[in-house]
């Protein structure tokens, strides 16, 4: 089944308040979509919804994944399907040991490709994850640590990125990965990420900024404000934003 | 290392669930009584000094109230209690001397295999007996004694009327006087001055038969300078009908020794868990205790720590449990009574289900007590709206010269950390039971790894139907 994702007019409120006014998108297989906007034009909140965050109440519309309307979905079930939020803001979480989380998620995934398949023991998924460490630049003593407690904000990232590596998602959305980065860690994030997409993998990448598509050439550049997506191009529209800004659009822009 | 970790990780349920057929139930009266008493010592051949604590105890037992605070015990029938039973004639020092039920009931409990892999000596007790005991040779050669208490009361009997219940008086309160009354079994662990126990040493006490009280004795002398960690593990099957264990614990930590005493304690949620753990620390001495309540329908259980020579340190790490039904009322009990004594308490609670789980502490500063330094901290997670929890600290500080801090927190799980472990494709319930782990990763991680896996592996099976 080919992993698409459709979405058709999706209203969202959060506390009372309307998020998403109406937004409609589609991400084929493998294609790279980024979305570009101004703070609090409901970006990071689209990711969210589509990841099943319970805080978000979709009030109208549908979100459609590989075939299936996946709102009812709980956010585990979306992850199996093959749905990756690589979070702006990791939770810390104490006292869950790293390796411990990480073997544990890479083995839902094993069971996802092949439920006969028998879990890989941790210290062996410890000598299989070491290179994705190299390549991430990330020392393994991290393993011993808590998850994300007291990662700096590049490394967080980057944990995030190993992660989507040992996932392998069909769909891979980056929510401000690319914010609070130093330009090395950028570039080892982003070219992470940009040795995984494929045919197989498409991302929707959410950024303030145009420098990730640097690294990351997207397909499709949509803009949004006030919780819709007024404007949709190829790479010249992340461009021309560089140049001008957001301060030209305003909720009257057409599409 | 990590191949230890298989030694509990396949537990489930149904393994402390499991009912042996006891039919030498049929031999034991249920209730309490003088003639009882009488019976229990004359078939141990005890001196007529022990025999004179019993009645003396029983009469203490059958004189005091049931203690008027903490949780309702009004549904505990003790005339329904078989307070002694047998299940086998001896006890052995080779499992395979021990009859066979009774065998296969501690090797479901991984009891045998964690004896040949971790531990340096192992004793089981089934009902009021032990019935098995052993000490690997290069402890028992430096004068280590691990014994059963009846076996020790016969062959060190000085020892033992020396330290016996002489850290916990027998008229304590009600349930340590009738432990002083029907007392059977238990642990005698003698270590002599300056011997450190690398490995540690293990009692396991199962209850079997129905409406059964277990009523074991553990009585622990580490001598000047000497090292012990020792690990007690409970269970018992559900039967439907209340049972009671009121056991008894004491510990004498004698000049700069140390002593861990670390429990796992199961028992089936018919059970009542009255027990009584204590400590004498002296100068310079540290005593840990480590804990973790699960099971049991209420458990009252407070270990004490009595810091009685300058310098001496206690730590109480534990962990309460309480699921549906269930009432953990757990704490600690520091006193300090020289100066320049410590402790150090961290609790952690959990409730789920409609359960209740009480933190009660007490933490008394004698007056001459200077400089001594005390921080307690307790944190109590609540899963769902049904579920309870408080906090009873008790202070009585009688000197100003003291540091003391006392921290609480009471919450609930951080629902963007659910969502985030959710996100990476793990169901409600593996996301939670994963987050109930890391709450308290503190206090497992101080417990030998194959015990740690056994408790996470307790806890993840307690956190099962927590999605509703």
């Amino acid at each position: 089944m080919e992993k698409s994702l459709i979405i058709k007019n999706l209203h969202v409120e959060v506390e009372g308040k309307k998020i998403l006014k109406g937004v409609n998108l589609e991400v084929k297989q493998g294609e790279v979509h980024c979305i570009m906007g101004p703070n609090g034009s409901g970006k990071s909140t689209l990711a969210k919804v589509i990841m099943g965050h319970p805080k978000y109440k979709v009030i109208a519309g549908e979100i459609w994944f590989g075939g299936q309307n996946i709102l009812e979905l709980t956010p585990d079930e979306r992850a199996r399907m093959g749905v990756f939020l690589a979070f702006q803001y990791p939770q810390e979480i104490a006292g869950v040991n790293f390796l411990q989380y990480l073997t544990t998620i890479y083995n839902i995934h094993l069971r996802q490709m092949d439920p006969g398949v028998k879990a890989m023991k941790s210290f062996k998924f410890k000598r299989m994850v070491q290179p994705y460490l190299e390549e991430l630049r990330m020392d393994p003593d991290f393993l011993n640590r808590y998850l994300n407690e007291g990662f700096s904000g590049g490394e967080k990232k980057k944990a995030e990125i190993l992660q989507l590596k040992l996932i392998k998602p069909n769909l891979a959305m980056l929510d401000e990965t690319d914010s609070g980065l130093d330009v090395d860690a950028l570039r080892i994030v982003a070219e992470g990420v940009k040795g995984m997409l494929s045919s197989e993998m498409g991302a929707l990448v959410v950024t303030h900024y145009r420098r990730i598509l640097d690294y990351i050439e997207p397909d499709y550049v949509h803009m949004m404000y006030d919780g819709q997506i007024v404007k949709s191009g190829g790479c010249e529209l992340a461009h021309m934003l560089e140049e001008i800004g957001y301060e030209w659009i305003t909720a009257d822009t057409t599409v | 290392m990590m191949i230890n970790q298989n030694i509990f990780a396949d537990l489930d349920r149904d393994v402390f669930d499991h009912r042996n057929v006891s039919d030498y139930m049929k031999n034991y009266q249920a209730g309490l009584s003088e003639e009882l008493v009488r019976m229990i010592s004359g078939e141990k051949a005890e001196p007529l000094w022990m025999l004179e604590h019993r009645l003396k105890s029983l009469k203490a037992y059958n004189e005091m109230p049931i203690p008027a605070w903490g949780p309702d015990l009004s549904d505990l029938n003790l005339d329904e209690i078989t307070y002694y039973a047998k299940a086998s004639d001896g006890q052995s020092k080779t499992w395979e001397e021990v009859p066979e039920d009774i065998k296969n009931t501690f090797e479901r409990l991984g009891i045998p295999e964690a004896e040949r892999k971790i531990l340096a000596g192992v004793g089981a007790q089934y009902e009021s007996q032990m019935v098995y005991h052993s000490l690997q040779e290069e402890w028992s050669s430096q004068g280590v004694i691990f014994e059963d208490m009846d076996v020790a009361l016969r062959e060190h009997e000085e020892l033992v009327k020396k330290y016996f219940m002489q850290c916990v008086p027998f008229n304590d309160h009600k349930f340590a006087a009738l432990h002083g009354a029907i007392w059977s079994g238990g642990t005698f662990l003698f270590v002599p001055k300056g011997v450190k126990l690398t490995m540690p040493v293990q009692a396991y006490f199962r209850m079997n038969g129905p409406g059964m009280g277990q009523f074991e004795h553990t009585l622990i002398i580490v001598e000047e300078g000497a090292e012990v960690h020792y690990i007690e593990g409970c269970s018992a099957p559900k039967y439907g009908k209340n049972a009671l264990h009121a056991g008894c614990v004491e510990v004498f930590v004698g000049e700069s020794a140390r002593a861990r005493y670390s429990s796992v304690e199961n028992w089936s949620r018919d059970t009542y868990n009255l027990n009584t753990k204590r400590a004498f620390v002296d100068k310079d001495a540290f005593m840990e205790w480590v804990g973790g309540n699960l099971g049991s329908r209420v458990t009252m259980l407070y270990p004490c720590s009595v810091l009685k020579g300058e310098g001496a340190r206690a730590d109480h790490l534990g962990i309460a449990f309480a699921n549906t039904g269930q009432t953990q009322d757990t704490g600690a009990k520091i006193i300090h009574a020289a100066p320049y004594t410590r402790s150090n308490v961290v609790m952690k609670s959990l409730s789920k289900g409609g359960g209740v789980s009480i933190y009660r502490g007490l933490l008394q500063v004698m007056p001459h007590a200077h400089d001594c330094v005390s921080n307690v901290e307790c944190d109590a997670l609540i899963l769902d709206d049904q579920s309870r929890s408080d906090t009873i600290p008790d202070m009585k500080i009688a000197n100003s010269d003291v540091s003391i801090t006392h921290e609480a927190s009471a919450g609930r799980l951080n629902e963007e950390d659910v969502f985030y472990l959710m996100a990476r494709g793990m169901n409600e319930e593996e996301a939670k039971a994963m987050l109930v782990n890391g709450f308290l990763e503190d206090i497992v991680k101080e417990l030998p790894l194959e015990y740690a896996v056994e408790l996470n592996r307790l806890i993840e099976l307690e956190m099962e139907g927590s999605v509703g």
